[in-house]
């Protein structure tokens, strides 16, 4: 029997929080197939088996959060010659597997609920569930051959059989979750007169499920990611006494340089011309002159930065993350707008490395793109501020005692009381807002 | 049943389709008094006389479109270009005029041509003396364009594409020539044209080939037997019409498709043939299909391992054959 254990998934995370399990117990695993999904502060991952052969135990479940190294379950190896993998092997063979986890592989997904269409319309014809098949292709990948010899080995009768009684129980609307091939339990425990089963938040089957309706609520079950999200906005806002300040600038000017540069911009960039990079550019220069905002309350000691690693806020449409520009304060407002074109695209599509998300100093979020004018944003623990950048919007305001149209925004600083005092806070923001107003048509973007 | 060489096999289905028919005559560079320069029509000008087997002047752009003249007064041509790399000159005479007639004249006028040539490299024969031309012409409605891959099927399709009503382009990879014997009956026998040949059953995986290469796809096929891969080959013989029925058949059969052409990859034969697996038999591909072809390069190399490294060999094959078992 080998063990599975938590792998070191990047170098300052020592635990991780188990999301599904995509095996259960009794399920064949082939070599490399992903065994359960991970969540760390960083990134999401999927463990992947270093072993071929039966899910026999599993040690840890949903939403458990455990310590780099925690065995999390065990498998039943398949019989191999001996020649290839004495056990004493395999257990040397562990730091390897570390190495393995670490690189979400190619292998993974091939593996990972992707068919050939021979394949799937074999699985189909023949009514035969993939999660029983032992892939034998490239990285475990089952091939057309192996469904076939699955069907010819009967092993197809006891699978559609299941499928039978999985279309039985149907019929029951209760039953339904009992169906999902990701439930951890034995299909055996399910309640069949259970009205509502998602009465606490470990609950397998209701994850599985994904929502769970009574008459008039819909019980929806967390992912991983959002237990993360919520776990640390608790723990930002227990641990640090938020003070919020709030200034406006007037960037009437920086508008009119952005429209007239944008063209251009994406013709030689080709990307758009944000206003994102002039936040982070103005930014930077302000933590350069008061490197108080650029800090950590860290068990009783402010930790100052030297290094200017901006977080930016990028949301998708079920999670927030927030992935860092290393040295902004090196970067042009071209290559800013680079460097936050490629997280955000990357965000989005959930490809952000370990090094994407480490080492952020300050936040700056772009709460204006969603056209908000006001918010209290909720500082990204254990960074000392953050900073929201509001809607640009125009409005009628007073210069030189007349009435004007500017295009006024407000910009949102919520910070750490611990670390700074409201008169530090205060210079930073009108060195920033002061920074917003000069950006104009002698601007250089490169 | 005698054993003959590829193109003992061509002589033969001349000699037999110009004793069979009077209209039919043979003409090219060097084909009479000298035989042809591969020696394919040897003792066809003394046997059959001058009328029968034309030796024409240094102008393909005149084989063809005499040939083509000659078809629409009543009679049966067999143009020989010496070597494929000349059809050039004769590009326009066959798509232009040959390919088009039958359509053009809303049926009244056909062309019953069949143009010969040698094709391609391994032969030492450098840019003007190797190229594969097949995929230049199998763009074209109008045209059949066959290219068998033994002795058997050489005279067989030979005598089809006689017989065919309308433009035949028959392409004789030259390295075939003698390379290999097999039994060809004397007899009267033909192959049609637009059907493939299985040429090996298999389970795990399926070679499409044609030409030279069906036959270092039938070697690699045996080599990888011993490490357990079973390898289903199949013979297109004609590549236009292509056997769609038994391509779609041969990938059904395994799921897995590797291409195997010496010409080029790009628009190649082999474009056509995956796409039309793409097109019909997607949800029975198991792995995506592969090809394996000659380089992307304008010629073939007169260096000897230039050469040996532009051509393919039993080997290459097998480790394409190799990696797509695996996959």
């Amino acid at each position: 029997m080998a063990d599975i254990k938590l792998p070191q998934l990047g170098e300052s995370v020592t635990e991780g929080t188990l999301g599904k399990w995509l095996k259960n117990v009794g399920d064949p695993v082939a070599k490399y197939e992903p065994l359960v999904e991970i969540t760390t502060d960083k990134v999401n991952a999927e463990v992947p088996s270093d072993f071929e052969g039966v899910l026999q135990e599993i040690l840890v479940q949903e939403g458990e959060t455990v310590k780099v190294g925690t065995v999390i379950c065990r498998v039943l190896e398949d019989s191999v010659p001996a020649s290839v993998a004495p056990v004493a092997s395999v257990v040397a063979a562990s730091p390897a597997a570390a190495t393995a986890a670490n690189v979400p592989s190619a292998n993974v997904s091939l593996t990972g609920g992707r068919f050939s269409p021979a394949v799937l319309r074999l699985a189909d014809e023949h009514q035969v569930d993939l999660k029983h098949v032992v892939g034998t292709g490239e990285g475990g990948r089952i091939t057309r051959k192996d469904v076939l010899a699955f069907v010819e080995s009967g092993s197809v009768q006891a699978t559609a059989s299941a499928a039978a009684g999985v279309q039985q129980s149907m019929t029951n609307p209760d039953n339904v979750e009992s169906r999902s091939s990701r439930s951890m339990q034995p299909s055996g425990s399910a309640e069949p007169e259970m009205r509502v089963p998602a009465t606490t938040g470990t609950s397998s089957r209701a994850a599985d499920a994904g929502a769970v309706s009574t008459d008039d609520m819909t019980v929806i079950e967390p992912t991983a990611i959002r237990k993360t999200i919520a776990r640390r906005m608790v723990e930002s806002k227990h641990n640090a006494p938020h003070a919020w300040t709030m200034v406006e600038a007037d960037v009437s000017q920086l508008v009119a340089f952005r429209t007239a540069a944008k063209k251009d911009f994406k013709r030689k960039e080709g990307l758009d011309l944000t206003f994102m990079p002039f936040f982070i550019k103005a930014v930077v220069e302000g933590l350069k002159q008061y490197p108080m905002l650029n800090s950590s309350w860290v068990n009783d000691q402010i930790l100052m930065k030297h290094r200017i690693n901006i977080s930016i806020a990028v949301a998708t449409d079920d999670a927030l993350t927030v992935p860092v520009i290393h040295d902004a304060d090196r970067l042009s407002i071209a290559g800013l707008a680079h460097a936050t074109n490629e997280l955000a695209a990357r965000a989005r599509a959930g490809r952000l490395t370990m090094a994407d998300m480490q080492g952020g100093t300050f936040t700056v979020n772009n709460t204006g793109a969603f056209g908000s004018i006001l918010s209290q944003p909720i500082i990204n623990s254990p960074q000392a501020a953050i900073l929201s950048f509001e809607s640009i919007v125009k409005r009628p305001v007073v210069v030189n005692d007349a009435i004007a149209i500017r295009s006024m925004i407000n910009l949102s600083l919520s910070l750490d009381h611990r670390v700074l005092d409201g008169w530090v806070a205060g210079q930073f923001l009108r060195a920033v807002k002061q920074r917003l107003e000069s950006f104009g048509s002698d601007t250089v973007l490169y | 049943m005698p054993v003959k060489q590829y193109i003992e096999a061509i002589h033969d289905g001349l000699h037999d389709e110009l004793a069979r028919d009077n209209r039919v005559f043979i003409l090219g560079e060097d084909v009479g008094v000298r035989g042809g320069v591969f020696r394919v029509t040897t003792g066809l000008y003394e046997e059959f006389g001058e009328d029968r087997v034309l030796d024409t002047p240094l102008a393909e752009s005149a084989i063809a479109g005499v040939a083509i003249g000659a078809a629409m007064a009543g009679m049966i041509p067999v143009a020989e270009i010496q070597f494929a790399d000349f059809i050039m000159p004769a590009v326009n005479q066959i798509i232009s005029e040959a390919a088009k007639i039958r359509y053009r004249s809303n049926n009244d006028w056909s062309c019953p041509i069949v143009i010969r040539a040698p094709y391609g490299g391994g032969v030492h024969g450098a840019l003007y003396h190797s190229q594969s031309v097949e995929a230049l012409f199998t763009h074209v409605p109008g045209l059949k364009i066959v290219t068998p891959a033994t002795p058997y099927d050489a005279k067989g399709m030979l005598r089809a594409a006689i017989r065919d009503p309308d433009p035949v382009l028959f392409f004789e990879h030259k390295k075939l020539y003698r390379l290999l014997k097999e039994e060809v009956p004397d007899g009267e026998y033909t192959v049609p044209l637009g059907k493939a040949a299985v040429r090996r059953e298999g389970e795990d995986l399926t070679v499409i080939s044609y030409g030279y290469a069906l036959h270092l796809a039938l070697e690699a096929a045996a080599a990888v037997q011993n490490e357990g891969i079973s390898v289903h080959v199949l013979d297109l013989r004609s590549l236009r019409p292509l056997d769609e029925e038994a391509i779609l058949e041969a990938t059904r059969k395994t799921g897995k498709v590797l291409i195997v052409h010496e010409d080029n990859k790009v628009a190649g034969v082999g474009a056509e043939v995956s796409a039309l697996i793409a097109e019909y038999a997607l949800f029975d591909l198991d792995a995506p299909i592969r090809r394996l072809a000659g380089p992307e390069v304008p010629a073939m190399p007169f260096s000897p391992p230039l050469e040996k490294a532009y051509m393919l060999t039993a080997d290459k094959v097998a480790e394409a054959i190799r990696e797509l078992a695996r996959f």
